[in-house]
């Protein structure tokens, strides 16, 4: 807040060379409305830097993906024709392509409900008045902030057979559990998902969490002293209460979801076979094992699309409940 | 409000099973790194002879060092780019009405949407012409790009719900638009400044297939990098694994401990607007 009274320092001071001379002089002096109209259009020249980058990274290589995913460059030679819409039928009509779009779909949706029931159970859990509610906040919220690559390879050891998921289930009397977690392809599917959820059920905690303490306490009494039981309160205040939390928490989940790679990449490598393969991890492979690099791009596009209709959807019907 | 019941002792205890979820994998983790190579017993059995010959080794060997090095310098002068970029041109985008501005503001946003991997390939083209593949810098501009919508979004959102006054007072006295913004309105933003680096920082650190495109097979590698193919090398030897693992968790778990309350709040905050 010292900063503020720096500037009464030195009235009419010629800052306009630091502008790049683009404030028209004597300006700032002249009448000044209220509003928007005050700031001068020149001031969006400070837009420029982050606008440089953002073009650069983001807006010429998703255009020229767009036009790469019509050609069969292999992304080495310079030289590639264009051959239409056939890399996006290959996405639709390819075996490998289309089960890696139903996994995708499957690991999406399991975890986004998995995450934010967990999530949301953890938020209530330490949202009442338990001695430990702020260290074990602390304890769910970790996994979040620990690289995905060193969570994936962690549970890649406690999975193995000989891992101490299966000693763990030993020690418990529960031998006959004991599975080969990462080999069989369905439990593949089932320890991707779980470790998934385990590494970001603290984030979907901390967002419900934030929704949670933003109920008004007397709300919540009064229900209480209107006799309302602990579900009741749940269904009746609480619930209805949370819907923008839970509206963020289940666009960012299916987000995360839909693009997931370093778990799977790590975990399983899209495997035992193909069964954990999803279109991050296919996308990957096509273009650097495969050097299929416009092939590639065309998978990514339409897990973009994917992820933007189905997010578009969740916004739009959030939206609607919201009115009520 | 209410008092300690027998029901909340209950649900101390529900919570404290679940913690026991969260955190053995994490015991196991340290358990054994600190364990000698031929000691073959169960992970889950607690050490009896702890060494650090497997940390030695795992620092020794994967060249961690020069790993987490080019991490700390690729989170900080992306993450430093990221905020004076985003924050300059959210300053604009939150106060001109002007159609430019809107539009600017839009395009911006629409990066929100598109996945990156559909940029990723053809830039990683562009990346390679120009000669910067295997270089850290190469992705200290795709951060600093390709975090430009998340935080202009943020700034933008913060932005408005700041009142004008202090800018107004700034140039009836006299200064000029930069100076207005880099003594009045940066240091108001440094509420959501606090969010914009603790998120972007988190996820360049932790990021693993961008450096995996951009650096593999060379020198320059990432925490992350270095880890894949230091696992690759030493996959059947678990206890040296693990103490890498550990090592290059360190920096992020000693910052989320000593910084705990502000990391939640700024994942939590950074995404009520």
């Amino acid at each position: 807040m010292t900063t503020v009274v720096d500037s009464t320092v030195n009235p009419l001071a010629g800052y306009e060379d630091e502008e790049r001379g683009l404030e028209p002089a004597g300006r700032g002096n002249g009448k000044r409305p209220r509003g928007g109209q005050r700031f001068s259009r020149q001031l969006l020249w400070f837009a420029l830097p982050a606008l440089v980058f953002y073009v650069f990274v983001v807006v010429v290589p998703t255009l020229r993906g767009g036009l790469l995913a019509f050609t069969n460059w292999d992304g080495l030679s310079q030289a590639y024709e264009f051959i239409g819409i056939d890399n996006f039928v290959r996405v639709f009509t390819e075996p490998a392509a289309l089960q890696a779009l139903g996994t995708t779909l499957i690991i999406a949706a399991a975890i986004t409900v998995f995450q934010n029931l967990i999530g949301l159970l953890l938020a209530l859990g330490v949202n009442s008045r338990i001695k430990s509610r702020n260290v074990l906040r602390v304890v769910f919220f970790a996994p979040v902030v620990i690289t995905p690559v060193v969570v994936a390879y962690l549970w890649k050891f406690m999975l193995t057979p000989e891992g101490a998921v299966n000693s763990a289930l030993g020690g418990l009397g529960l031998g006959s559990l004991q599975q080969d977690w990462l080999g069989n392809p369905t439990l593949a599917l089932v320890s991707v998902i779980f470790v998934a959820v385990w590494q970001n059920a603290g984030f979907s905690m901390v967002i419900f969490l934030a929704g949670l303490q933003s109920i008004p306490q007397e709300l919540m009494e009064a229900a209480e002293v209107d006799g309302a039981g602990a579900w009741r309160r749940f269904r009746s205040v609480v619930w209805p209460l949370l819907a923008p939390a839970t509206t963020i928490n289940l666009m960012l989940t299916v987000i995360a979801g839909l693009k997931m790679f370093s778990e799977v990449f790590v975990l399983t490598g899209g495997g035992p076979g193909t069964a954990t393969q999803t279109l991050s991890t296919l996308i990957y492979k096509s273009a650097f094992q495969f050097n299929e690099f416009a092939y590639s791009i065309a998978l990514a596009l339409v897990l973009a699309v994917i992820v933007a209709v189905i997010s578009g959807a969740q916004y739009r019907l959030a939206n609607r409940k919201d009115q009520f | 409000m209410g008092r300690y019941t027998v029901k909340t002792l209950g649900l101390e205890v529900v919570m404290y099973l679940a913690a026991i979820v969260f955190i053995f994998p994490v015991y196991i983790l340290l358990n054994l790194s600190f364990r000698p190579s031929n000691d073959q017993a169960s992970p889950v059995v607690p050490l009896t002879s702890p060494t650090i010959d497997n940390y030695v080794n795992a620092w020794n060997e994967a060249g961690l060092a020069q790993a987490l090095l080019n991490s700390a310098i690729i989170t900080i002068v992306s993450v430093t780019l990221t905020v004076v970029i985003s924050s300059l041109a959210a300053y604009p985008l939150a106060r001109v009405t002007s159609r430019l501005s809107t539009g600017v503001f839009w395009l911006i946003l629409a990066g929100l949407l598109i996945p990156f991997q559909v940029a990723l390939i053809p830039l990683y083209q562009t990346i390679r012409d120009l000669g910067l593949l295997g270089s850290i810098w190469s992705l200290v501009i795709f951060y600093a790009g390709l975090q430009v919508p998340f935080s202009v979004f943020l700034y933008t959102g913060f932005l408005r719900t700041l009142p004008r006054d202090y800018e107004e007072a700034a140039s009836l006295d006299g200064a000029g638009q930069l100076r207005t913004f880099v003594s009045v309105v940066f240091p108001l933003l440094r509420p959501i400044t606090g969010t914009v680096v603790i998120l972007n920082a988190i996820a360049v650190w932790n990021d693993f297939l961008v450096p995996l495109l951009y650096l593999s097979g060379t020198t320059q590698q990432t925490i992350t990098v270095a880890l894949y193919s230091f696992v690759g090398q030493y996959v059947s030897n678990w206890p040296i694994v693990f103490a890498g693992l550990v090592i290059s968790i360190i920096p992020v778990l000693l910052v989320y401990f000593l910084l705990q309350k502000h990391i939640i709040q700024g994942f939590a905050g950074g995404l009520k607007g």
